[in-house]
């Protein structure tokens, strides 16, 4: 048993959670973007996918890796901007527009895929973004390698996490988000573009998502295959409901998911002899809904989230 | 308060249909600077309509809207654009408050008030001015409180500041006194008199005629869309305003005195368990005769939703007893306590009254389709119920197309009486009335209160919800008041006054009153 708690201790286990978590931050904080101004993104597993596959293809075809991170963001914002079209604009069910995009996007990602790549067995490589060797921060002892040792795409997702926490609190246009999904009439009634509002958010809030899906590509692995994303877009839907729609809590959120998922691994290593790995596998999924329910029983979600707005109606 | 003062909003022609409607019809309004103005009408006479078209939530299909500008020209104001309608110095209070109760009282005050793309907020500039505000206009507020956990009195406040920070000339008020207690509503026009003082010009909507009368300078009248009166207040009184808003004068039906006989519905010490107050009840103790109505007052959401739950058998106590008729409930379950006699006028008729996609015959046999007056071996027998709907529209004087017309096509009023035919016509022991006129017209509240009267006359015993004061006491022979769960002891209503009351309303004992 002791080599079980032996696990927690280690660097590498850590690391690994960081690494797992970063596009699970990514993926929250989207998603927590576009759930505070009101509309539910279901949308987020496609639309990473397409983040995965844009980001990738771009660096494929001889453009840098920063460049690729910009493409997936946009091809994110895209998708973001359809979806807005129909939750925001027309007003339809945010739950079927959502799916309908993540179908969507998925199929489009896999098309496009085949369609360059009509004949591969073998996933093309790329080089991807390496380990950060951050000066001073990472000679730190424990956290140093845990945290600044990552590539360029963790460190972005923490920075972002600040970024996000600031925005929604400190600034005018993040007041006027957060209470466009708590009461759009009121917005209104200020004189402020509901629409616009969320629209805006679930534009950024997908571009956000997307570079979650490139990291994948373009950090964690340096290929694509198909079904990669493997239903991360989902969890990080489950894990804005655990983070109180509070960035700071998104981060947390999403490390103690990698931390699970980083820790079924290492432990199939030490009992997989006696349980079959699905049990395992299972392992993070089931203590996330245990979280889930757990500590989100009283979360105060944003109050006009899922309601449509129409503007004049009676 | 003189017709020399500068006229600062006009309003000519306006014009609004929603489809085969017509909400509004070539209305023409003028404002002047420091006065009160009070749009009376009953519900539907398009008082909101119009003021929404002024604050650019609706865009008039005839007519506009012309502001003074600083110089004391009118100009044509955007249709269509809340935010031009404030930039020109219009603020409105809306009925159902625009206030994001996530936010802090500050943050909804300076939304939108600011450029939006800006790196911080300047919320120190933002306090002085209000605190300038808060001192000159006597309405003082926490402005660091989260609205969720504030009154609807306070809130009220922070709208009227809203409007003030934005430096708003016109400040016009939706049903302001709605959900007030009558302190706060004497608090609120003496602020709105203040107000105008200094110069601000106000227009409040309203349908309740004391307040028009103590709280105006001016009255326009709207009836069915249109213009029918405006008149100075003073010099005008109630009655003559009451013909003006419904048209005709209205014949009130009247309670004769009747020695209530033996109790029907007893609660001792029930408590129902609830994640608030809404829904909470604590040790409510009460007994209601044959024959007597009792009243129960009190600010919405302080547990009157909880008690008509309790009286319609959708909760069960968690302490206490309910007896019915001299049995005790002890398993609550709204077909049992249809069974055992209570009929029931739910608060939202289109949420809990009525299903409005099926039909009136089906609306009207709903409660009791398992009888056998209704269906044998399983099967509905639809002779029975629709013959049942007929004699309903027959002797309830319901105007639909017929009794198979989806009952949600129906106006409010008419949709009221068939759910009064399906509560009142077997002769229940208890009648549960919540809210029975909320939303309806002049002549259909006068034949819900006839209705009322006449069971209690056959003897059934009546517990009345209202927040209508008047309501109150025309129907009721004893008042209770509910305050954050409970329930006070029970008063001849009448022994009691409106102040005693609204002090009873605002959590003081009768005693301390």
């Amino acid at each position: 048993m002791a080599s079980v708690f032996d696990i927690l201790l280690t660097v590498s286990f850590w690391a690994a959670a960081v690494r797992i978590a970063t596009p699970l931050i990514f993926g929250v904080l989207g998603a927590l973007l576009c759930e505070k101004s009101g509309v539910l993104n279901l949308g987020i597993e496609g639309i990473m996918t397409v983040g995965a596959m844009s980001g990738w293809l771009a660096v494929y075809a001889g453009a840098d890796l920063w460049t690729g991170v910009v493409v997936a963001a946009f091809m994110g914002a895209l998708f973001g901007l359809l979806l807005s079209f129909f939750t925001v604009t027309l007003g339809l069910s945010q739950h079927v527009s959502g799916l309908g995009v993540t179908m969507l996007a998925t199929s489009a990602a896999y098309f496009t895929y085949r369609v360059i790549l009509p004949n591969v067995d073998t996933p093309p490589r790329i080089v991807p973004f390496q380990p950060l060797d951050i000066p001073v921060l990472s000679s730190i002892p424990f956290l140093g390698p845990v945290l600044f040792q990552q590539t360029a795409l963790t460190l972005l997702a923490f920075v972002l996490v600040g970024v996000l926490a600031w925005f929604l609190a400190k600034t005018p246009l993040g007041l006027a988000v957060r209470a466009v999904g708590e009461n759009p009439s009121a917005v209104e009634a200020q004189g402020l573009n509901v629409l616009w509002l969320r629209t805006g958010a679930v534009v950024a809030g997908s571009a956000i998502m997307a570079i979650g899906g490139a990291f994948l590509t373009m950090s964690a692995f340096d290929a694509f295959f198909f079904e990669m994303v493997a239903g991360r877009g989902w969890i990080c839907i489950a894990l804005t409901v655990f983070a109180s729609w509070k960035p700071g809590k998104a981060l947390f959120a999403a490390i103690l998911f990698g931390a699970f998922d980083a820790f079924q691994v290492r432990l199939q290593q030490v009992v997989g002899a006696f349980l079959p790995s699905q049990i395992f596998l299972m392992i993070p999924y089931i203590l996330s809904i245990v979280a889930l329910v757990v500590w989100s029983r009283r979360a105060s979600y944003p109050k006009a989230l899922m309601i449509p707005y129409v503007r004049g109606q009676r | 308060m003189t017709d020399e003062n500068p006229v600062v909003l006009e309003l000519r022609g306006i014009t609004k249909r929603f489809g085969p409607l017509v909400a509004n019809e070539a209305i023409d309004l003028v404002m002047r600077k420091g006065e009160i103005l009070a749009l009376l009408g009953e519900n539907g006479a398009g008082k909101t309509t119009l003021m929404n078209i002024l604050f650019g939530h609706y865009v008039a299909d005839e007519g506009g809207v012309f502001v003074a500008d600083g110089a004391g020209a009118l100009q044509p104001l955007p249709p269509g654009s809340p935010r031009a309608a404030l930039d020109a110095g219009i603020g409105m209070v809306h009925q159902h408050f625009a206030l994001a109760e996530n936010l802090t009282v500050l943050d909804n005050i300076t939304l939108g008030t600011e450029p939006l793309f800006r790196l911080s907020r300047a919320n120190s500039a933002a306090r002085a001015k209000l605190a300038g505000l808060m001192q000159r206009s006597g309405l003082k507020i926490d402005l660091d409180a989260q609205v969720s956990q504030l009154s609807v009195g306070e809130r009220q406040r922070i709208e009227i500041l809203k409007a003030l920070y934005r430096d708003a000339r016109i400040l016009v008020l939706d049903e302001p006194t709605a959900v007030l207690t009558p302190q706060e509503s004497d608090g609120l026009f003496e602020t709105l008199r203040s107000l105008a003082a200094h110069g601000l010009s106000v227009v409040f909507i309203s349908h309740k005629l004391h307040e028009v009368v103590s709280g105006s300078d001016r009255v326009a009248v709207l009836r069915g869309g249109r213009k029918v009166a405006e008149i100075p207040t003073r010099g005008s009184d109630k009655a003559q305003l009451a013909e003006l808003m419904v048209g005709r004068a209205v014949s009130r039906s009247k309670r004769e005195p009747r020695a209530p006989g033996a109790p029907v519905l007893i609660l001792a010490d029930v408590s129902v368990g609830g994640a608030n107050i809404r829904q909470r009840l604590e040790n409510v103790s009460m007994t209601v005769r044959e024959g007597e109505i009792v009243g129960i007052a009190g600010v919405s959401g302080n547990g009157q939703a909880a008690l008509a739950n309790l009286l319609s058998g959708l909760v069960t106590p968690s302490a206490g007893t309910l007896s019915l008729g001299g049995k005790v409930m002890s398993l609550c379950d709204p077909q049992e306590f249809v069974a055992a006699g209570v009929g029931r006028i739910p608060e939202d008729r289109h949420h809990e009254g009525a299903v409005g996609s099926m039909t009136i015959a089906e609306n009207i046999a709903l409660e009791t389709i398992r009888s056998r007056r209704f269906q044998r071996f399983g099967f509905l027998k639809f002779g029975a119920i629709r013959a049942r709907a007929e004699e309903a529209i027959k002797a309830y004087d319901i105007r639909c197309p017929g009794p198979d017309a989806p009952i949600r096509q129906l106006s409010g009023g008419n949709m009221q009486k068939a759910i009064l035919a399906r509560a009142l016509d077997d002769a229940p022991r208890l009648i549960l009335a919540n809210q029975p006129t909320r939303g309806l017209d002049v002549g259909a509240v006068a034949e819900v209160h006839r209705r009322l009267l006449l069971a209690r006359e056959r003897g059934a015993a009546i517990v009345l919800i209202t927040e209508d004061l008047d309501e109150l006491f025309e129907l009721s022979d004893r008042v209770a008041v509910m305050f954050r769960s409970r329930l006070t002891d029970s008063f001849a209503s009448a022994d009691l006054d409106l102040k005693t009351l609204g002090l009873m309303m605002a959590g003081h004992d009768n005693e301390a009153a």
